[in-house]
Parts: structure tokens; sequence; C-alpha cells
């Protein structure tokens, strides 16, 4: 099934001169009204008819989420603010969080390429759709709820939480498939069979759209033998739009529709472009944006991208599972963390000496943070609790510059490791 | 004289991990730190070792130099052996003078048997004990 079969399963030249011709018409564009743009592509001089083919892409700079943040808030935006009929936010830790705008083509685009997803996985009217994403400043429970309206389908919008809620809910309404956070979804999973509930047996869901944070196949396959119902990933950030591309019924990688986005992947030390298949960091051009333009976007998400055509007929390429990331930003309960602002905030706090240590586990669906951390022997005292007091001290200080509940763990001088080269004070143990 | 009677007590941090208490325990060995009673208080992730051990100035210098968290803190040492109830009468001393017992713990010895307790105000407490005529130990003692 195609939402739009005729762009869906353009054959790959029709495609490719598709995108050429729109990121030739976006640049020109770019160049003659957005300054910011001008200016970066005047720092490597490269002038809009310097692209005279489509890997000529690889002679434009890259953008990066730092310019977000520089150019907070509506710096960036290619259209008048009149012309935003939304916004969404993403949450960092600290520094400005990264604010996107949409036109009402952007939304449109966006709600567009969710309709395709949906009805590559057999979703359509004949479904009712709960988005358990949280609606809000977060791109994931509206994108998916527009998305599903417009295929037609019964959009249930729960949001998170009320899980027990949710589950009667999804009994009453016959529910068929799920939109959240893989995390979420295990959450939900545990509470269905704290009450009993089976889903095969006692309700009528059967697919789960997961996505918007890191997972694994391992974890797909856990979900899939212990709830009976088949699940997808989705992929996006708010930069993009959101959530926005997904896996399709051969659940092959996830297709990234060719009209609306021209995805690359490149060495993450050298930037230099690499070939279809081989892993690396995704940067993408969104072909069809307005409000904000986005032009070799560094990602920063490891994948790799496949470029022949699709068991399903679909033309566009698709990216494998995100592996990683090229920096080292965690994403812990939904927001985004750099070590280096731990490591910030740890050196305001005068009770801590100088090593530290960031531990991650999964406590069932929720994300754990120990931060491990060497005492200042000067504050320590013979008293229990002294040092309890000095350690929620710790951690409230943590709370207030990272905005993130955190826990801390008090180590003797010379207990944590020490490095000669590149430090890696971070220890994943989430099993993704 | 208050100041005889104020022990100096060794505290040392030690992390509540498998072999660490044995390690420190080995290092005071190696420094020829004579422990004479000690005291273990834990929680989840640490522990606070508090002892007496002979000549406190040198051995703390001893320890702090292998880079072990070490604290000298000032303790009372009340002489339990030839008066038996003389813990609650010194605890009841320090209640009816508003002093806060923190911690304390037992010493054996050959020539005497103490509880060492730890107070806010050491010199206060000594001075409050001995009026009310409770034996104290003394430094020298042990
Ligand atoms: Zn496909």
């Amino acid at each position: 099934m195609f939402w739009n079969s005729e762009i869906e399963c353009l054959p790959k030249e029709g495609l490719r001169k598709l995108q050429y011709g729109s990121i030739k018409s976006l640049i020109s564009k770019l160049y003659s009204s957005n300054a910011f743009y001008r200016h970066k592509m005047d720092s490597v001089n490269v002038k809009p008819d310097d692209i005279r083919s489509l890997s000529d892409i690889s002679k434009l700079p890259f953008m990066t989420k730092q310019e977000f943040r520089d150019n907070y808030p509506t710096k960036m935006f290619s259209v008048p603010n009149t012309d935003i009929v939304r916004y969404h936010v993403s949450s960092g830790t600290t520094g400005k969080p990264t604010l996107v705008g949409y036109t009402r083509k952007d939304l449109d685009y966006w709600t567009d390429a969710l309709a395709r997803s949906l009805t590559s996985i057999g979703i359509g009217e004949d479904d009712t759709l709960q988005v358990s994403y949280g609606y809000g400043l977060f791109t994931g429970g509206l994108g998916l709820h527009y998305g599903a309206e417009r295929v037609g389908a019964s959009v249930l919008p729960a949001s998170t939480g009320s899980t027990e809620r949710q589950l009667e809910l999804m009994q009453d309404l016959e529910v068929t498939a799920i939109a959240c956070t893989p995390s979420y979804f295990i959450h939900i999973m545990d509470v269905a069979k704290e009450i009993g509930i089976d889903f095969l047996r006692d309700t009528k869901l059967r697919k789960a759209i997961l996505g918007a944070e890191p997972w694994s196949e391992g974890m797909r396959k856990r979900i899939e033998e212990s709830s009976g119902i088949r699940a997808y990933d989705i992929y996006g950030t708010s930069e993009l739009a959101g959530p926005m591309f997904t896996e399709c019924e051969e659940r092959n990688g996830i297709h990234i529709c060719g009209d609306m986005a021209y995805i690359e992947t490149v060495d993450p030390d050298s930037g230099e472009p690499l070939e279809s298949g081989e892993k690396g960091e995704l940067v993408i051009t969104m072909l069809k944006k307005e409000a904000f333009p986005l032009v070799r976007y560094r990602i920063r998400d490891l994948s790799a991208v496949y470029d022949d055509v699709c068991a399903c007929g679909r033309s566009s390429p698709r990216i494998a599972r995100i592996s990683g990331r090229s920096d080292d930003m965690l994403i812990v309960r939904g927001i985004n963390v750099f070590p280096s602002q731990i490591e910030y905030a740890l050196m305001q706090v005068p009770q801590v000496g100088n090593q530290y240590m960031i531990v991650l586990t999964r406590d069932g669906a929720l994300d754990n943070m120990v931060v491990q951390v060497e005492i200042n022997p000067e504050y320590f005292s013979d008293k229990v609790k002294d040092m309890i007091s000095l350690r929620s001290h710790i951690e409230s200080e943590l709370k207030k510059y990272l905005n993130l509940a955190v826990h801390v763990e008090l180590k003797a001088p010379g207990e944590l490791p020490r490095f000669d080269g590149k430090a890696s004070r971070v220890k994943d143990k989430r099993s993704l | 004289m208050p100041e005889e009677n104020v022990i100096i007590q060794l505290s040392i941090f030690v992390n509540n991990e498998p072999g660490r208490l044995a390690a420190i325990a080995r290092t005071l060995k190696e420094s020829n730190v004579n422990m004479k009673a000690f005291n273990l208080a834990e929680s989840a992730e640490f522990g606070i070792l508090r002892a007496i051990v002979d000549d406190p100035e040198e051995s703390f210098e001893k320890i702090r130099q292998k880079g072990i968290i070490v604290k000298k803190t000032q303790v009372i040492g009340i002489v339990i052996n030839d008066a038996p109830g003389s813990l609650f009468d010194a605890a009841d001393v320090c209640g009816r003078e508003g002093i806060n017992i923190e911690y304390g713990y037992a010493y054996a010895g050959k020539n005497l048997s103490a509880f060492f307790i730890r107070v806010d105000e050491p010199h206060r407490a000594v001075t409050a004990l001995k009026e009310a005529g409770i034996a104290l130990v003394k430094g020298t003692d042990i």
C-alpha cells in the first residue's frame, strides 16, 4: 500500500533529477535571500552556480546544532514570524534549547511524510492509533497525531502517563496501533502484565511505532517476543520537523522520502562523503522546508544509507538503524545531555574533587544516571549524616545546573579511573 | 584540664566496595599504625572507619601520605570497667547539658575498658562529665 505511489516509487533516475532540481533552486533562493546562509557559502567560496550535479552538494558547508543555539530563537528563520504557524522546542540541559518553527506548508510536508510512513506499515482508515508520545513542545505527539488523521485512522491522543487508563482505553476503543518511545512501551508492557492483560488475547493492538530515543534490534526482539506486537522503527529530529520517517513492512531500513530530503553519510572525522552502505554520520538536506531550511545538517547520528530499490517497491533511500552518535551526546529520559555540561556543573561544586564517572543504567523503563565523584578531602566528615547531606548537596547542585535528577555516589580520591589520553568518563550500561 | 581527656581519633573515608577496607587495613599495618579500637559506619556506597591508634599525630601523617582521606576527630573515653552504669550516667549528663552524642564504640584494653563517644563540644562535655564524677580516659592511658 502506498500513500503516493507516483512519488514513492519514482525510478531512481527520476528521483535524482528531482532532488538535483530541488537542491539547485533551494541554494539559489537561500543565497539571494538568507544572509546567514549566503555568509556561510561565501566563507567557503562556493556560489550557487558551482552546484552542477547532485554530488556537488558536498561542496556546500555543513550546518551544526551549535548554529541553532547561537541563532536562538528565530535568527535563522527564512520567513517572517507572521508566516510561522507552530513552534516546537527540544530540550537540552543547559544553555538555549533548540527552537523550530513551521509554516503551514512545513506542517503539510511533515504530515504527508508520516501519512506515507503509516501507510507503508499498513496503518489506514480501519485503524485506531494511540499516540502515547508527549504532546506539547516535544514534536512526537502532535506530529504522529496529524499524520494518523491524514490517513483517516482514528486517533487517541493519549500522551504519556496514566498507563493503566491507557490500557483501559486501548481495550475499550479497540486500538490497533500505538506510537511511543521504546522505553514507554516497555513500561506499558510491564503494567499490562501486572494487571493481567495479554495484548494478543485481550486487545486488538498489533503494531507499535517506536522511536525518539535510541534502541536496538535486540530490544525489538525482546519487545516482540514478550508482547506479540510487531514493532517498527521511526526516525526524525526536531530540526527535520520531528519523527517523520519509518520502516516499511520489509523492516530493512527506514525510508527517507526522497522528494523531501537528501540524505548523505560522511566520515565523522574528515567530513568526506561516504559510499552508500558505508557506515558514517548522517547529513541531511531538507528539500522543501520553508521556515528554516536545513542544508547539509550534521545530525551526529551514525548509520548507513542504502540506495537500492526496496523490496516494497519504494525507491527512496533507506537508513540503517541508528548505531550511535559521532559526538558524546547522551539522551537521558528524553533530555539531551553532553558530558561536558555535567563536568562544568561538577566543577562549580567545591565539595567535588577532580575525577568523576557517569554511569547510565536502565531501571525498568526509566533511565538512571549515576555520577560518581571523588570528594574533596577538605569536606570529609567523620559523621555519616554529614556525608549524606554532602551527597544530597551535590545532587541538588547538579539538578540546578542540568535540570535533570542524578544520583551521586561519593568516592575516595584515587578510586576512580585516571585517563592518559582521551578520557572515557561515560559507562552506558543501558541495554538498548 | 579538659585537654588531657580529649582523645584523638582518626576518621578514614572508605569506599564501600569489596576489598577496600582490607586494602586500608593493609596500608595501616604496612605503615605500622596500630589500631587500639575501631568502629565502621556504613551507608550504601561508602563507609567511615573511626580508629583510636598509637601516636595519632604520626599515624595521621603516615596515612595522609598514602593518599587516603583521613581526619583527626576529638572524642572522649568513658571508663567503664569498675563502674557499671557509668555509660548511662555519662549519657544522662550529656543529655541534661544538651550535648549531642553522635556515635560511640567500645574499647577493651589490658588495664582498662572504655566507651568512646563523639560529641560536638568535647571540652564542655569533659568538664560536665568530670563534675558529675565520671571517670574519663586520659590520652596516656591507652
Ligand atoms: Zn521498503
